[in-house]
């Protein structure tokens, strides 16, 4: 593939608004997760959340779309200039030829969660100001960033559990490939719920303490929330130093609704397409980010797919002991993070990790490295075996 | 201005009154004839018993669209890649989800969760298949359609092999049917390849236009491609019915449709 320019980019999470307080918290190996509650959640559980929320006013202009997802989405658009980059974009190649492609699993559900229990006693109907359109449906978040930047290209959410926000960089790269538009706003943004803490701790998935992703104690994820955009162009003119997607590789697990496949096929599968599309060998990726999200199998699986591609050397870490499993939003929080990594000469080491699992072999980072790198992998694996890895490259000299 | 060309190999659809391709065509073809009656739907023999017993009707839709534009050519299932879109995906498993977290215990069932995923039936349709190819899931409102054809088609532009889109919507029940009066079930799946062959039925070429749309005939049909997104489908539809060559619109986003050349 032609690789794209990523060097504009943001993310909000548990671990704070925007680049700076994000790559503190990775450097100091802070986790944003804590015992705390929350809405009416009455169970005994650890999540990550984004501080504020409930003190954001959405733009006069975009009220109908009041709702936790998109007062998060436009909290994170608001940090490290993302806005007036993509304004300035907008002006440069045309605002329909800007697409917007994000990833979220459960949009603003929340919104209707609360209608259902204000439903009127005798007829049953949810409260007249619930606006569905513009919350609950699974495009809300794409619509209000759409309308929020003015753009006028191209748009859709990618809902695929927990591989969507990775799987929006494959629909940008292949837009701006085929010359439909030059640039896209990719990303993603969950935000808290009942649907996911109670659907997952139906399933027993659920720890009660911060997740410990490649522990040998490791019991469950914790939830998180969070917002990432990146601004996707084209880079015929790459400068040395400039930050590039270079390779997406997408698979389906055909095996089983919620379970991984055992012997990770689908996740090998993935990985492997990313490093055919970049043209790059397996021993050329510095640090691979990866999906870790702390349950037994999950790990477990993702172990066997690395180190079946990569061997046992590559520097690998899970950063959802910092932010928590952010779900949708999990493919481009942790792109960021990749992005950081390559920028800044430094690998995030694991945190809530105390004895990695010595069953499982691959190159866990326990403690941050300071390590010049040209690229880093990041894995996303979803409910419904969706697959998604993606790499992620700096142009050196 | 950029210009995508498929080809169409196989046609699936199901919605009220429009009860397969083959009788569908006809109707479409002649769209006086059009008769509103209730969605029927073949069983999915492909998928265990225990699994069909847990689907509810829109993965039944989905999949049941779905083998009729695989099978109408010689598609190896096992290596198609898929493109499904939805405006909200099963939308009865949705509102009991909301129920139970409404009620005082907030029991969920595991599997009504692990099938609240937007993806399920993608989840379902490669676990039927066996296939490992690369398959999205997308929503874009009222917009699934053309965004999910736009999808297919850059897919196929980019890796030259043939892809399944898979749309489908159905109602919700109340409360939620009275903010989102989607009126109908409606499932559409087009099986698209990158180069003509002996099962090719015609030629697409797609771009994106500021052209107003064209509306369905009849306003039976009209209602129906207004009031459900995966009916926004039917102008084209109706034009692969006769496979006579035309430029057609169908509606995408707000300000942005798509302009469809049908080759025979």
């Amino acid at each position: 593939m032609q690789p794209l320019l990523i060097n504009t980019f943001t993310t909000t999470t548990a671990l704070g608004r925007g680049l700076t307080d994000t790559l503190s918290a990775l450097r100091a190996q802070r986790s944003g997760l804590q015992a705390r509650s929350w809405e009416t959640v009455d169970l005994p559980t650890c999540l990550g959340e984004v501080d504020g929320l409930d003190a954001i006013n959405l733009r006069a202009d975009m009220q109908a779309f009041d709702c936790r997802n998109n007062r998060l989405a436009q909290l994170a658009l608001e940090q490290d200039g993302f806005m007036q980059s993509v304004q300035t974009a907008a002006e440069h190649y045309g605002r329909q030829r800007i697409g917007v492609f994000l990833g979220s699993s459960t949009s603003g559900i929340l919104s209707s969660e609360q209608a259902y229990r204000q439903r009127d006693p005798v007829s049953g109907a949810l409260p007249a100001s619930h606006s569905y359109r513009h919350t609950h449906n699974m495009f809300s978040v794409a619509d209000f960033v759409r309308h929020y930047a003015d753009l006028q290209g191209p748009a859709c959410v990618v809902s695929t559990a927990c591989s969507s926000s990775a799987k929006v960089f494959g629909i940008a790269q292949r837009m701006i490939g085929c010359g439909l538009i030059d640039a896209a706003v990719v990303g993603g943004v969950d935000s808290l719920c009942l649907t996911t803490v109670y659907g997952f701790n139906s399933l027993q998935l659920i720890s009660n303490r911060p997740c410990m992703p490649f522990d040998a104690q490791r019991d469950g994820i914790s939830i998180g929330e969070g917002a990432a955009f990146i601004l996707l162009e084209r880079a015929d003119q790459a400068q040395t130093d400039d930050l590039l997607l270079s390779g997406v590789g997408e698979s389906s697990d055909a095996h089983h609704m919620s379970s991984p496949h055992p012997e990770g096929r689908g996740a090998r599968l993935a990985m492997q397409a990313a490093l055919d599309m970049a043209g790059l060998q397996p021993q050329t990726i510095g640090y691979i980010n990866l999906h870790g999200t702390a349950t037994p199998s999950n790990d477990a699986v993702e172990d066997l797919g690395v180190t079946a591609v990569f061997g046992t050397n590559t520097p690998c870490s899970s950063t959802k002991g910092h932010t928590g499993h952010t779900l949708g939003a999990a493919g481009s929080v942790e792109a960021v993070i990749c992005a950081l990594a390559l920028r800044h000469d430094f690998l995030p080491g694991g945190v809530g990790t105390r004895t990695p699992d010595p069953r499982l072999h691959c190159n866990y980072l326990l403690t941050n490295q300071e390590q010049a790198i040209t690229h880093a992998l990041s894995n996303s694996f979803g409910f419904g075996g969706s697959n998604c890895s993606l790499l992620f490259s700096r142009k050196r000299a | 201005m950029t210009a995508l060309q498929v080809f169409v190999d196989g046609i699936g659809l199901y919605a009220p009154g429009l009860d397969g391709w083959t009788h569908a065509r006809a109707v479409l073809a002649a769209p006086q004839t059009y008769r509103a009656t209730p969605l029927q739907l073949p069983s999915i023999d492909s998928l265990p018993a225990a699994e069909r017993r847990r689907l509810g009707v829109a993965v039944k839709l989905a999949m049941a669209v779905a083998y009729d534009a695989a099978q109408a050519s010689s598609a190896d299932l096992q290596h198609l890649g898929t493109v499904f879109a939805s405006s909200a995906g099963d939308c009865d498993n949705c509102h009991q989800i909301l129920e139970s977290l409404a009620s005082p215990d907030r029991a969920i069932s595991p599997t009504r969760f692990h099938n609240s995923v937007h993806n399920a039936a993608a989840g379902y349709w490669s676990i039927a298949t066996g296939s490992q190819r690369p398959s999205t899931s997308l929503s874009a409102q009222d917009a699934g359609f053309g965004a999910a054809l736009l999808e297919a088609a850059s897919q196929i532009h980019s890796n030259a092999q043939s892809c399944l889109l898979v749309v489908f919507d159905t109602p919700y029940p109340e409360p939620l049917h009275t903010l989102r009066s989607v009126t109908h079930a409606f499932g559409v799946a087009l099986l698209l390849t990158p180069v003509r062959s002996a099962s090719t039925l015609c030629g697409l070429t797609i771009s994106l236009t500021q052209t107003p749309i064209h509306p369905m005939p009849i306003p039976e049909l009209e209602a129906m491609r207004g009031n459900v997104p995966a009916a926004r489908a039917l102008p084209l539809l109706s034009a692969l019915a006769t496979t006579q060559p035309q430029t057609l619109v169908i509606e995408y986003l707000q300000g942005l449709n798509l302009s469809i050349t049908l080759q025979a």
